[in-house]
């Protein structure tokens, strides 16, 4: 199978404490992996380290991407190979409007990849394009990043993000936690618009009313930092009437 | 070690390092004789060839100055200065007497201010644009070198050319101003400034007149064990209205070097002046060494009533600053606003603020302070807001922000408030804040790199004052904002 991303039994340590186990995932390109599991059970700790935050120290293991070693590359340099990650907790910047910094991302990103940057006629465009996708205000592109955002525009704003940096792989993050009803669908059609052939998620969520919406070709359960069960889309209908009781014997 | 220690470490390691301006000039000069006492000023009084009026003020004011201890309530810290081991004057040679066109003034002297980005040959800055919106007085240590399109400003009945100059072609308009803002007995540095300034800006608007462009001052210190002792005076008549901008650096010296300046603001009935400040100094290697010691005494007159001050600085350089822009309200509904940015890297120390004294009824104040601390600097706001007897209405609003990079760095916020007069309104908020781990990781997710992280940031802290900026100042301090933090833009 062609693989865009290959993890190999992957150990990583959050404050001197074993957080993954051992954890093997392989993404062939175009496919959507949802991931569920029990809180604590090491799933925005996997984003975070695929994403390189520092202090996730990988202890054992792989994880190649596009066929590079991904765990040597900066997090920026994942960023412009094509990782993106849609944060559980968005952080703000205050003073910096959240159109600056959706410029400064892409710029970025273009000036690594060797590309020339966007002008900013282009670059409006784009961005209103977008943003009307997602239902996401003009208004709301003028204030600094995040600050004063409701919890569900927050999550808008990071799909936002998503859309505009047109990622290999995204990783979501309990993207649909603090969406209401009408905001949830919007935000799954966004998702769903930026499925293609080439294009590989791994979608982080407690519920089965996402998959409803963002139909995954894989669902994993994560408990106690290792891969318990994976199966096709209705083992989320099962997980949803019987919960994780019987992974909980895991549990440290 | 997490990335926030990291990149504070980075950032603390280039900081200082990365300084653009560090090149020396070598050019011959003509200095006085080393140290410092009455015939030290007559030597200077007699180079500018001033009125026997002036010598007696720059002689009372050096009696004066040896009476005056040093003053030790700033938190900096600094070794001892002997005043006798500095030279006092210090000028390139010049070919003839008299005033200095263009075509008289050494090329490597035109072609160092090229370099800093402040091109003087008028030809080459009307070849770029077509109605030129700045003229600059270039000092080079002790002289101003060139001014550039006085014919234009005179035009508009506007004077700016350097204070010696002014003293030969407009004296009495000099001694009505002169160190009615800032007194002779002041302060230690102040004193001493008086009794030996070199040079510096004059600016007159006449009553009625919008300066039709914006007029700036930028300021070299090249020579070792010199200080520089400049004196500013700007006088915006009735109704007039002139934008300022003060720009200064100085080479790469292991030593450090003295910059003691005086600027007074006289403003008039329905006056403005906008006085902005871009402040590069050198600010020492990474251990500390060398850089500048800026001791320096701003402050603002408003005299006539509904007359309008705004002081905006942005405090990049320098290994030591001590620096207050202040506002005396003394015309009713007039009004004062302080705008601030002052980074502090390595081992700089920022002791810095204002004084907002509200004399007249219905008078307004504004400060917005942002310090942002990195490597082991330390930056402290130091303010004082007071209303008087009269001041009914006064009110005044002050904001100070401390953003701190990595956990060896350190600020402070002293603010003091006085009032006498029952109605008067003060408001004063303060935040502390540090660049988290948390969000440096979301930014660099976003393909953003430590330092890019940083200065975006950092900008987005400052960004309420360097709005109030003019448009391409604030470009140039954006940029220096991240230079000064990180090195990686520019
Ligand atoms: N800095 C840290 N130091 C110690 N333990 C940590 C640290 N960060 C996370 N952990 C622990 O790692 C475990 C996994 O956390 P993680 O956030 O990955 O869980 P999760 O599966 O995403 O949970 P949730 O469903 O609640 O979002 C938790 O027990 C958490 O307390
Ligand atoms: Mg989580």
């Amino acid at each position: 199978m062609k693989s865009l991303m290959k993890i190999e039994n992957l150990h990583a340590e959050v404050g001197g404490k074993e957080i993954l186990k051992g954890i093997n995932l392989n993404i062939a390109p175009g496919q959507v992996h949802a991931i569920m599991g029990p809180n604590g059970s090491g799933k925005s700790t996997l984003s975070n380290v695929l994403a390189g935050r520092d202090d996730y120290v990988v202890t054992k293991g792989s994880v190649s991407f596009m066929g590079e070693n991904l765990l040597e590359m900066a997090p920026e340099e994942r960023a412009a190979a094509g990782i993106f990650l849609a944060f559980q907790y968005p952080l703000e910047i205050p003073g910096v409007a959240t159109m600056t910094f959706l410029k400064t991302a892409i710029n970025a990103q273009r000036k690594t990849r060797g590309e020339d940057e966007l002008s900013t006629p282009a670059f409006m465009r784009f961005v209103r394009e977008k943003s009307a996708l997602l239902g996401v205000k003009d208004e709301m592109l003028k204030r600094p990043l995040n600050v004063g955002f409701s919890g569900g525009e927050k999550k808008r704003n990071e799909i936002l993000q998503m859309a505009l940096l047109e990622p290999a792989f995204c990783i979501l993050d309990e993207t649909d936690s603090g969406l209401d009803i009408d905001a949830l669908k919007v935000v799954s059609e966004g998702v769903n618009a930026l499925r293609d052939k080439e294009r590989s998620m791994l979608v982080i969520t407690h519920y089965q009313r996402l998959l409803d919406y963002i139909v995954p070709d894989f669902v994993h359960v994560l408990s106690n930092g290792r891969v318990v069960r994976s199966g096709g889309k209705d083992l989320a209908l099962e997980l949803e009437k019987s919960g994780y009781a019987e992974y909980g014997a895991d549990a440290a | 070690m997490t990335a926030k220690t990291k990149t504070a470490e980075q950032v603390a390691g280039i900081g200082v390092e990365q300084y653009k301006y560090g090149f020396v000039t070598d050019i011959e000069t003509e200095k006085a004789p080393r140290g410092l006492n009455e015939d030290t000023i007559r030597f200077i009084s007699a180079k500018k060839n001033e009125p026997e009026w002036m010598l007696e003020w720059r002689l009372d004011a050096y009696r004066r100055w040896l009476t005056l201890e040093e003053p030790t309530w700033a938190k900096v810290h600094y070794p001892r200065i002997d005043f006798q081991d500095l030279y006092y004057y210090s000028a390139p040679k010049k070919k003839g007497d008299g005033p200095q066109s263009l075509d008289d003034v050494d090329p490597e002297l035109l072609d160092t201010y090229k370099k800093l980005g402040i091109p003087l040959r008028e030809q080459e800055i009307l070849a770029g644009v077509e109605n030129p919106t700045m003229a600059v007085d270039a000092v080079f240590d002790s002289v101003s070198v060139v001014t550039t399109f006085k014919e234009n400003l005179s035009r508009a009945g506007v004077i700016f050319c350097p204070i010696s100059e002014a003293l030969q072609s407009h004296p009495e308009l000099v001694r009505k101003y002169l160190g009615t803002v800032v007194p002779v007995t002041d302060n230690f540095y102040a004193t001493l400034n008086a009794a030996v300034f070199s040079d510096g800006s004059f600016v007159y608007i006449p009553e009625g007149v919008h300066c039709p462009m914006e007029l700036s001052t930028y300021f070299r210190i090249n020579e070792q064990n010199t200080g520089q002792f400049e004196r500013t005076l700007i006088i915006a008549d009735k109704g007039a209205y002139v934008s300022y901008l003060e720009g200064c650096t100085a080479p790469q010296r292991d030593e450090n070097q003295l910059h003691a300046a005086v600027v007074e603001l006289i403003v008039h009935d329905d006056a403005e002046i906008k006085y902005s400040t871009v402040q590069n100094w050198y600010p020492g290697d990474k251990d500390g060494k060398g850089g500048i010691y800026n001791f320096v005494t701003k402050r603002a007159d408003c005299r006539g009533r509904n007359s309008k001050v705004s002081w905006t600085q942005v405090e990049t350089g320098s290994a030591i600053t001590w620096k207050y822009p202040s506002c005396v309200l003394r015309g009713d509904n007039s009004q004062g606003e302080f705008y601030s940015i002052a980074i502090s890297n390595g081992h700089q120390q920022v002791d810095s603020g204002t004084k907002m004294i509200h004399l007249g009824k219905n008078t307004k104040s504004r400060i917005i302070s942002k310090g942002i601390s990195a490597g082991v600097s330390s930056s402290t706001y130091r303010g004082l807001v007071s209303a008087h007897r009269k001041a009914s209405g006064a009110r005044n609003y002050t904001q100070c922000d401390s953003l701190l990079i990595g956990d060896k760095c350190s600020a402070h916020t002293v603010p003091y408030m006085e009032t006498r007069n029952m109605s008067a309104t003060f408001e004063h908020e303060a935040t502390t804040s540090k660049i988290s781990d948390d969000q440096l990781f979301y930014c660099r997710q976003r393909g953003l790199n430590e330092e890019e992280a940083v200065a975006l940031i950092v900008n987005g802290f400052c960004k309420d004052v360097l709005q109030h900026l003019p448009m391409e100042f604030a470009v140039e301090a954006q940029k220096l904002v991240g230079i000064s933090l990180e090195g990686s833009v520019g």
